[in-house]
């Protein structure tokens, strides 16, 4: 499997109220117009000069990949936060590190993949920049500059996100019975 | 083998002779907790996957505390507590502490009423949760909010979770998690007059920074944490998240059994690491040489002593929160105020109803803390609730709207997290908070404890 696209890129501690300020928790995700309006406001609260992440007028993002800094996603434990990135249209964030909920977030969710790089991949890219994710070979692929970078295997979190999060990877594995 | 207390905890949870750090497995879950914010969307999730009719794993073990966006006429705020409303009822689940008696109502916030909440309304969940008798050493607690590790004071496995772990445990009891290995951190010798928890805290997050603890439990001890009261306990646990632990804990003793044997009649068992258990390291703090701190912005790890930021003008003060806005929060913070004068406005929101009602009933010197506030020109007490801490909806009470320089008991200062995100948040113990109030700078609260 692959993911192509454009990259944004963030800092450090993108914590989870830049992601999704706390006035929009008022939308429940499980309720599928408000998740279309949580992706709208994806990374909105994003301190510093960065372009926007999703154009006004717009619900969803240019961008399906963010490359971020170490401690992607720190800060409280809401589930808005990676759902608002995946109903903004990203696949995948990049990071060297992750805050512990987040990560999980993702997984439970399978909203995306918070891939692990090697390296802190902030200082060598640039919003706007084409890459490729390879998941076959651990590898972010950074076409505009023709560098090639590697990243930590998925690991456990792989199979369940894979299988579209928490509940159908527990169906799959017999944990709980089939979808009613 | 030797174990710490969060391996013996989890171990007897999964029906296994011990468990090692990395070991993935399958907790049976003691007590599930979710709020207004992350309980409606847990619900949609529980009924999707469950089905339409699906019922929770068991009605006594979900508590549903309506906490963090009640005063405010947001009317996407008021449906989402309608939803708990509505679901308590469909289950049959116990304990829930609406903000109105009806249990067929419809919650809508009229600002000109004074208490606009019903008798069953507690307030701020993590502080609720102890004193409403939910926090018991030994067990494992889970809940849809970040600081829900503050239980951990009471020598149990607590720990945030996203709304879909949530949905899970509500239909079958149970949390797949990785078993944290241990940091320790030991505070020696008795607590100085003019620090706090919140002091201690600071320092740790400091020389850890926002990401030292990922992945891992935070164990407290030493003499000072021995003598601390359950409520300064907390203030240490509940932030462990803030270099993101996944639990804190502190062996149960005297002063948690009086606690909680008041609150619960429910029977628990008390682990304690053993002496010779694994730690990544042990850290121990001379208590007798720290300072009193602040969190400068925009990151509670961004240390500074509170006397080198003398300079650092202020526009508001804020106490509050499940970190900073309990009985004894009030208590430290009044004794400064007694008798002086605010030069800023400063804000009081006590977590739950019976900090409110305990302004009105406790005093220091015959002087009802209540009076020592208006006196010294603070704001009313607000109504109990997460209010300003992590912004919300434009009308709660003490947002900050503007480029302000705010400080605050509370618990996070990333960048919007109290409303604006040009805003100024400094993170102090109750008593930095009041001596900044009186003075209108930061101030290291010796300069009014002589």
């Amino acid at each position: 499997m692959k993911i192509t696209g454009l990259i944004f890129v963030v800092g450090d501690n993108i914590d989870t109220d830049q992601i999704i300020p706390a006035e929009y928790l008022t939308l429940v995700p499980s309720k599928p117009e408000e998740y279309t309006k949580l992706g709208s406001y994806a990374l909105i609260g994003l301190d510093g000069d960065y372009p926007p992440f999703v154009e006004p007028g717009q619900t969803t993002t240019r961008y399906p990949i963010i490359v971020g800094g170490h401690n992607f996603g720190c800060g409280s434990s809401r589930e808005h936060a990676p759902i608002a990135l995946g109903a903004a249209g990203v696949q995948a964030v990049v990071a060297p590190t992750y805050a512990r909920i987040f990560f999980r977030n993702c997984t439970a969710t399978g909203e995306l993949y918070p891939w692990q790089s090697v390296d802190r991949l902030v200082a060598e890219c640039t919003t706007g920049q084409t890459v490729t994710i390879d998941f076959d070979h651990n590898l972010f692929i950074n076409h505009t500059t023709g560098r090639e970078y590697p990243l930590k295997p998925l690991g456990e979190a792989g199979p369940v996100i894979a299988a579209g999060g928490l509940f159908d990877f527990a169906r799959q594995s017999g944990m709980i019975k089939a979808a009613p | 083998m030797a174990q710490t207390i969060t391996q013996k905890i989890l171990a007897q949870h999964s029906n296994r002779p011990r468990v090692e750090p990395g070991d993935n497995i399958w907790v049976a879950v003691d007590v599930l907790m979710t709020h207004d914010v992350c309980g409606p969307g847990t619900i949609g999730i529980f009924k999707k996957e469950f089905g339409a009719d699906a019922k929770v794993w068991d009605t006594e073990k979900v508590v549903i505390i309506p906490d963090h966006y009640i005063f405010t006429q947001d009317r996407r705020a008021n449906r989402n507590v309608d939803i708990l409303r509505e679901f308590v009822r469909e289950q049959g689940i116990r304990y829930f502490y609406d903000v109105m008696d009806d249990p067929q109502g419809s919650w809508q916030f009229d600002p000109q009423q004074t208490k606009p909440y019903g008798s069953k309304y507690a307030g701020v969940c993590h502080l609720a949760l102890a004193q409403q008798g939910h926090t018991r050493p030994g067990e494992v607690l889970v809940g849809t909010d970040s600081h829900t590790c503050n239980a951990g004071a009471f020598g149990q496995f607590a720990t945030g979770i996203g709304n879909t772990d949530a949905a899970f445990v509500l239909g079958t009891g149970r949390i797949l998690l990785k078993v944290p290995e241990t940091m320790r951190f030991d505070f020696t010798g008795e607590i100085p007059p003019y620090l706090l928890a919140k002091d201690l805290i600071l320092w740790v997050i400091g020389d850890i920074s926002v990401s030292g603890a990922t992945y891992r439990t935070l164990e407290f001890g030493g003499e000072a944490v021995s003598r601390m009261s359950m409520e300064e306990r907390m203030t240490l646990t509940n932030m462990v998240i803030e270099a993101g632990g996944k639990n804190g804990v502190i062996p149960a003793d005297e002063t948690t059994f009086n606690y909680v044997n008041q609150r619960t009649t429910k029977p628990y068992q008390v682990f304690h690491s053993d002496p010779d258990a694994d730690y990544v390291f042990t850290k121990t703090y001379d208590t007798s040489l720290l300072e009193p701190v602040v969190a400068r912005p925009h990151s509670p790890d961004n240390r500074a002593l509170a006397r080198e930021c003398s300079d650092v003008k202020i526009d508001r003060a804020y106490i509050g929160s499940c970190t900073g806005g309990k009985i004894e929060d009030f208590i430290h913070a009044a004794k400064l105020l007694k008798g002086q004068a605010v030069r800023v406005p400063t804000y009081l929101v006590p977590a739950t109803r019976e900090v409110y009602d305990g302004l009105f009933t406790e005093m220091i010197d015959g002087k009802l803390l209540a009076d020592i506030f208006f006196e010294s020109g603070c704001l009313d007490p607000a109504d109990p609730s997460c209010a300003a801490c992590l912004g919300g909806p434009q009308d709660t009470f003490g947002r900050l709207n503007n480029a302000e320089v705010c400080i605050s008991t509370t618990n996070r200062n990333f960048p919007g997290r109290m409303g604006d995100k040009r805003a100024q948040v400094y993170l102090a113990s109750p008593y930095t908070v009041a001596a900044s109030a009186i003075r209108g700078y930061v101030t290291d609260p010796r300069e009014f404890l002589a």
